[in-house]
């Protein structure tokens, strides 16, 4: 399977990764829409860590063990398809995922009202997700494992 | 005290699209834009606007647009905005304008008053799609005459030949220093003249370590400061350029300042950390033809004669006089570089108002070398300012042997032409040694948007020349029979060795 590779020496840190997230994950999947009208606004499942100059972009690995599903109280972490996909109506919100997770890339949906677990799912609607798509440095790249 | 310098540009933010993502905060270097959290908004500081565009193109809503101050000063045709502008600079700062990039002043553009011939009827073009093309070329001396000795039927050529630079087109990058220019922009004039067998040259900045594995496309500098210059540097180069003089500022040497030496470039430069890089204005050791044969041989004895070697001078006045002892010094390959070439950093005021447009210097040149039976002796390479392949085909039909591109490439891999290159603040990470900056030229990008170029121009070259009924870039080598002038007195026609059109 595809995954998601980042190239920190040429990630910009200009989060424009986030921007399209946000947008991919709104309701509208209008930029305008999503940022303007929707509240709250849409929160981005890939995060920019910076320090001085150095950044990269940081989203669920879909890890091949990953210790987020054996954690998962409820079965609403899953693996499908080679995925990590969070089910949030099986949700409680206990974030046990978030402890577990070596990457802090599982991020609570709180921004949204809601108790639930936020993160990655590989835009499942696309073939090349948002965050590669539209990185104007080609910092992110989808290639074989 | 009250500056009276308005900006030059206006930052026009739509209200209705600016989802206050912040690129555009995050990307001007020249910080132009600031985030008010207070009242969530983005507010932009006109004056501090340089006009590169980089925040337009990020902006993921398209919500930005920069455009020129329309600041309307009492209408004069003397004392136009910019002199004004100048005059309250200095007045201000009581120092030289700087500037970066090439002359930007409306002189006559001479590629533009020169026109192509096409076949019809009597000679028939030829389709570059279907028929070869050849855009090979070699440059390097070539010999007065050859000598074939015909040994068992097989000829052997007798002549021994200098070296030569093998061209699979004739377009080479310019100098441009790393120092001058990042260490990833190099990497991607390096990659890309090995992709498209060509060369790059490193301009006075020595060569990276990381860069010698391009060697063979490299062509080394040495100029006034001697930076970098040792024994590897000259022998792992394809060959060796001694610049006298550059378009962008003739008469004047450079100047990198301290705090852009950091440590890998007083590496390469080999100068200690931190220090100013000062190129002299002359050769300490070259004040006449005769010292700058000194020179080239000792740079062909030190490579043993296995190298050509090029000196480029900024096109001036006696250009052709300077040429013609160049070649007769030993130079293989001379290079000649217009008013319009660019810059790093010069004086505003030297980069605009001294040299001469290429057009004419590389014909008087041209000129000069076939009168004096000494053209084969060396080649040509010009630049400054080649805009496209078009002023590609002209120069070569003038006389030049290959190109040199070094604006052009730039824009390529994302120039927006916005002169700031001297401030060392480049939003587009070509002109900076900033690692925040540095990173914003991917060079796999960068690599890729030369290649594209490259080989958009050459198909262009063929399509041209296959118009013309020529199927080799040597059968149309200062074949001036293949230009017309439109618009031009007759002396500008007589220097630039061509034929009004109608004729």
């Amino acid at each position: 399977m595809k995954k998601i590779y980042v190239k920190e020496e040429v990630c910009i840190g200009c989060h424009l990764c986030e921007i399209y997230c946000a947008v991919q994950h709104s309701k509208s999947k209008n930029i305008i829409k999503a940022f303007k009208f929707e509240s709250p606004r849409p929160i981005p499942k890939i995060i920019v860590a910076e320090k001085g100059y150095i950044s990269f972009a940081l989203q669920c690995r879909h890890c091949e063990d990953a210790p987020c599903v054996e954690a998962c109280l409820t079965g609403a972490m899953r693996k499908e398809n080679g995925r990590i996909v969070c089910h949030t109506e099986k949700c409680v919100g206990c974030w046990t995922c978030i402890m577990v997770c070596p990457y802090g890339v599982v991020e609570r949906d709180i921004a949204n009202g809601r108790k639930v677990v936020s993160k990655c799912d590989f835009c499942p609607d696309l073939d090349v997700p948002v965050c590669v798509a539209y990185c104007p440095n080609e910092a992110l790249i989808l290639a074989e494992e | 005290m009250l500056s009276l310098i308005q900006p030059e540009f206006i930052v026009e933010r739509d209200r209705e699209k600016c989802i206050q993502c912040k690129a555009c905060v995050r990307q001007c270097a020249f910080e132009v834009h600031k985030y008010e959290p207070e009242d969530d908004e983005i507010v932009s500081d006109n004056s501090k606007c340089v006009g590169c565009q980089r925040c337009v193109s990020l902006c993921p809503t398209q919500a930005l647009t920069v455009r020129e101050n329309p600041l309307k000063f009492k209408e004069n045709a003397y004392w136009t905005p910019p002199v004004l502008r100048n005059i309250y600079k200095q007045a201000e700062s009581g120092g030289v304008l700087l500037t970066g990039m090439g002359n930007d002043r409306p002189y006559p553009i001479y590629w533009d008053h020169i026109l192509l011939n096409a076949s019809q009827v009597t000679n028939p073009p030829i389709d570059p799609l279907r028929e070869p093309m050849e855009l090979r070329t070699y440059l390097g001396r070539k010999p007065d005459a050859l000598e074939i000795h015909l040994s068992k039927g097989s000829p052997k050529l007798k002549t021994e030949l200098a070296p030569q630079l093998k061209l699979d087109m004739p377009i080479l990058f310019s100098a441009m220093s790393y120092g001058a220019i990042s260490f990833n922009t190099s990497l991607a004039l390096a990659r890309a003249a090995e992709i498209m067998g060509t060369y790059y040259n490193t301009g006075e900045g020595g060569l990276h370590p990381d860069l010698y594995k391009y060697s063979k496309n490299t062509i080394v500098q040495v100029a006034s400061g001697r930076f970098g210059v040792d024994i590897d540097y000259l022998n792992v180069a394809a060959a060796i350029e001694i610049k006298i003089g550059q378009g962008a500022k003739p008469g004047i040497g450079g100047h990198l300042p301290g705090e852009k030496v950091t440590e890998p470039i007083s590496l390469t430069r080999m100068i200690p950390d931190g220090t100013d890089a000062l190129s002299p204005a002359p050769h300490h050791d070259i004040y006449s033809i005769e010292d700058l044969r000194q020179l080239i041989h000792a740079l062909k004895e030190a490579t043993e004669y296995t190298k050509p070697v090029c000196v480029k001078i900024a096109a001036v006045h006696n250009s052709a006089a300077v040429a013609s002892g160049m070649v007769r010094a030993g130079a293989d390959m001379i290079a000649l570089d217009g008013f319009r070439g660019g810059t790093g950093a010069a004086p505003t005021v030297i980069r605009d108002n001294v040299g001469i447009p290429i057009e004419l210097a590389l014909a008087a040149v041209d000129n000069r070398l076939r009168k004096e039976g000494i053209r084969n002796q060396a080649s040509i390479i010009v630049g400054g300012g080649i805009r496209s392949s078009s002023d590609v085909i002209k120069a070569i039909a003038l006389g030049a042997d290959a190109i040199y591109i070094g604006t052009a490439a730039l824009v390529a891999m994302g120039c927006h032409m916005c002169q700031k290159c001297y401030t060392g603040k480049c939003n587009w990470g070509i002109a900076t040694q900033d690692p925040y900056l540095e990173k914003r030229l991917n060079p796999k990008i960068a690599t890729r948007r030369l290649v594209h170029l490259l080989n958009a121009w050459a198909l262009e070259i063929e399509e041209m020349m296959g118009g013309m009924g020529i199927n080799s870039i040597e059968s149309l080598r200062g074949n001036r029979l293949q230009l017309r002038g439109v618009g031009l007195t007759d002396t500008e026609l007589e220097i630039l060795g061509i034929l009004p059109a109608g004729i």
